[in-house]
């Protein structure tokens, strides 16, 4: 006791100093930690209210979603491979928007390296396992990255706006995609690369890959329930995003074009390339995520397993400040939501589609902070803490 | 493929174009309302699966037996069912306003942000087989009767009746359809002819002027915001009270998405955003109908072209699309 005190006296004023040091220093970690956890509390409980107005009881609904996301054997695993894809589609969001694009065609990046990893996965054959797998992996991500470049270069060469291009290009990949797969059940020719069994089933998809182009399998729960290596890759990538964003030249001319493309422009830097080229980077990462369901999840592609994950990409790039790193948890927390909604819907009797409510409120709240803000009164961050598409119209 | 009657084949065409191009001409005119006065609106696809959503549950609620038979009668039940479907696109339209003028929420994330909840919202609620008293009844029937008219044999397959089919076309169409038509035109001329137009015009072009000479910039975005989700909610009653008569989970497929190509195809302007509307309606039609007139090629990329077409405008290879100039951007007030 004694000793204690005697230390703390011996500088007085250090201790204090140190300590209000620290809190500064910590303050603005914690509260780009605080607005997101209070954004998902804030929708849960309403959730939890939408759940009491069905008549139906919210606890027990949560404690099955919890239940399905990590207590079950298999809960976990689900939810790590739910977490895989939106990993990587949170990352192609969230790289575009670091250079003011917003990329809201990450749907259509992903069925096309959906459906080109299902192509080289059947049609190559007598490759070894790791060469056919990488060779699969890096043509899906190829298709991607053009399919989004082609946004990238009508945004550079003719100032058409990203937006409303890749949700075009959404709607054409699927078609382009349907075509490819199509069963041809109604007298016409079937697609190119429908399986040959789809003609009689009538389900339009394309054959299976071969097992050498099937990612390896890290952990089985008996019987049959795998958890594919994907999500090492995605972990790796979002690694490697953060290293481009942060560390590279590219990153850096990246991040200055998303705060103002003009002066980007004056300060030498070629905003038609970078524009360019972040879209080639981030419909790679989308293609990666679609190629990856394909290889590691359903070893076929069917034309509608994906649907959902491109929008879903926005919410959780955006619950994670479109950080590279933190996407990965917003992704695992995602994950977990749709690996238990399952279990919720069956505990509880309340229809899945409240997850997706949860999510939206989610968002909302995330991009409107001042909401949260003033719920929690909570003191407002300095500018440019606010998300927004960078100085770009 | 050759016993096709082409007549028929060549007014179920025609008729299909008119119905798929509803929804999406109303959709392009909430698309066109906002963007004139300086927002985005993304939220139209969710505006419409709301509304048509709640527009089909008050007439389903209406339809239960033991309700005032006075309620049940098809005016006003579906008057009533209508009134909810605008409300709540209006009311969609609003949170739009809210989050991103009050809130400052880029403009697309909260249209995003409409989009997600609406699907999440309706999913929630939807029941299946709810069953309702009939959806909107044509308006006018066709005066003229095939027996009555005079047969036009243009080949072997080919057989018009005239003037039943025109009829065919010109009616027995509901009221939403009539009502969209004259919408396009009323407010093609509001927009160009009107002072509260060359308001909304001057707003997305140049707020600061706008604001300058005196007008008050965010009454007219809110105000704008309301009339255009309650036009897309009129999008989502055609959908479930006209056109389908019930509610599917995700209905609108899209439909508010091509609106938004529709938009940009007419230049912001309401009479040749009917005109796209019509050339969707009649490529997704064609997609149907490939195979009735005899021709093998694959529907689906038939279905692609007007998507590269919108993209195509927009580039500017093709005519020039102009946005608004100032649209997207958050109006600061000094």
């Amino acid at each position: 006791m004694m000793s204690t005190t005697v230390q703390s006296s011996s500088p007085p004023v250090a201790v204090p100093r140190r300590l209000s040091q620290l809190r500064a220093a910590l303050w603005p970690i914690l509260q780009s930690l605080l607005i997101p956890a209070l954004s998902v509390i804030t929708a849960v409980l309403l959730g939890s209210i939408l759940i009491l107005f069905d008549g139906r009881d919210p606890i027990t609904a949560f404690e099955g979603l919890l239940e399905g996301a990590f207590v079950e054997p298999r809960g976990l695993l689900a939810t790590f491979r739910n977490m895989t894809p939106l990993v990587l589609s949170g990352l192609a969001v969230a790289f575009a928007f670091k250079s003011g694009l917003f990329n809201i065609g990450v749907q259509g990046q992903l069925i096309m390296g959906s459906v080109v990893a299902a192509w080289v996965g059947f049609a190559v054959e007598g490759l070894p396992p790791i060469l056919h797998v990488t060779l699969a992996i890096l043509a899906s991500m190829a298709i991607g990255g053009l399919w989004a470049a082609i946004a990238g270069a009508l945004k550079a060469f003719a100032d058409a706006h990203e937006v409303i291009t890749t949700i075009m290009l959404n709607y054409i990949a699927a078609q382009f995609a349907g075509w490819l797969i199509s069963t041809g059940s109604d007298g016409s020719r079937p697609g190119p690369l429908a399986s040959p069994e789809s003609v009689t089933d009538a389900i339009a998809r394309t054959p299976r890959i071969l097992p050498s182009a099937q990612l390896p399998t890290i952990y089985t729960v008996p019987p049959n329930f795998t958890l594919h290596a994907g999500i090492f890759l995605a972990i790796i990538a979002s690694v490697v995003v953060m290293f481009l964003l942060q560390r590279t030249t590219f990153g850096f001319q990246l991040r200055m074009t998303g705060y103002s493309p003009t002066a980007a422009q004056y300060a030498g830097v070629n905003v038609k390339r970078v524009t360019i080229l972040t879209m080639l980077i981030a419909g790679m990462l989308a293609g990666l995520a679609g190629g990856i369901q394909t290889l590691g999840v359903n070893y076929d592609y069917e034309g509608n397993q994906s649907l959902g994950l491109g929008f879903e990409g926005i919410t959780v790039a955006f619950l994670a400040g479109n950080n590279p790193i933190a996407v990965n948890f917003s992704a695992f927390l995602f994950g977990a939501m749709d690996a238990g909604t399952t279990r919720m819907a069956l505990a509880a009797n309340v229809a899945k589609e409240l997850i997706q409510v949860i999510q939206a409120l989610i968002l909302m709240f995330v991009a409107a902070d001042q909401i949260i803000r003033r719920i929690y009164r909570i003191r407002a961050a300095g500018p440019g803490a606010q998300l927004r598409i960078g100085g770009r119209s | 493929m050759g016993e096709t009657e082409l007549g028929l084949a060549l007014i179920a065409t025609i008729n299909f174009t008119i119905r798929y191009s509803i929804p999406i001409t109303l959709g392009a005119l909430s698309g066109i309302l906002c963007e004139r006065s300086g927002i985005v609106n993304i939220g139209i696809e969710g505006m419409m699966l709301m509304s048509a959503f709640t527009g089909f549950m008050t007439n389903v609620a209406l339809s239960k037996p033991g309700v005032d038979p006075e309620l049940q009668a098809t005016g006003v039940r579906l008057g009533l069912a209508i009134l909810a479907a605008l409300l709540t696109g209006g009311a969609l339209g609003l949170l739009h306003a809210l989050l991103s003028i009050q809130y400052k929420v880029d403009q697309i994330i909260s249209g995003t942000v409409i989009n997600i909840l609406a699907v999440g919202l309706t999913g929630y609620f939807y029941q299946l087989k709810a069953p309702t008293k009939g959806k909107l009844p044509a308006m006018i029937n066709n005066p003229w009767t095939q027996a009555g008219s005079a047969k036009l044999q243009l080949a072997d397959n080919f057989v018009l009746y005239l003037p039943y089919d025109l009829g065919r076309i010109l009616f027995d169409k509901d009221l939403i359809t009539y009502l969209t038509l004259a919408l396009v035109f009323v407010l093609g001329w509001a927009l160009f002819h009107t002072t509260w137009g060359l308001r909304t015009r001057s707003v997305g072009e140049n707020p600061r002027a706008a604001d300058t000479l005196g007008i008050n910039v965010y009454r007219l975005q809110y105000t704008n915001l309301f009339l255009g989700g309650m036009l897309a909610g009129l999008g989502g009653a055609f959908l479930t009270l006209a056109a389908v008569g019930i509610f599917e989970q995700n209905m609108t497929a899209g439909r508010g998405f091509i609106a938004l190509a529709v938009m940009i195809f007419g230049n912001w302007r309401p009479s040749r955003a009917l005109a796209g509307a019509l050339l969707f309606g009649f490529a997704t039609a064609l997609q149907g109908q490939l195979q009735q007139f005899g021709i093998d090629f694959p529907h689906q990329l038939v279905g692609m072209l007007p998507y590269i077409l919108t993209i195509v405008v927009l580039a500017g290879f093709v005519g020039r699309a102009r946005p608004p100039a100032h649209e997207g951007k958050v109006y600061e007030a000094e």
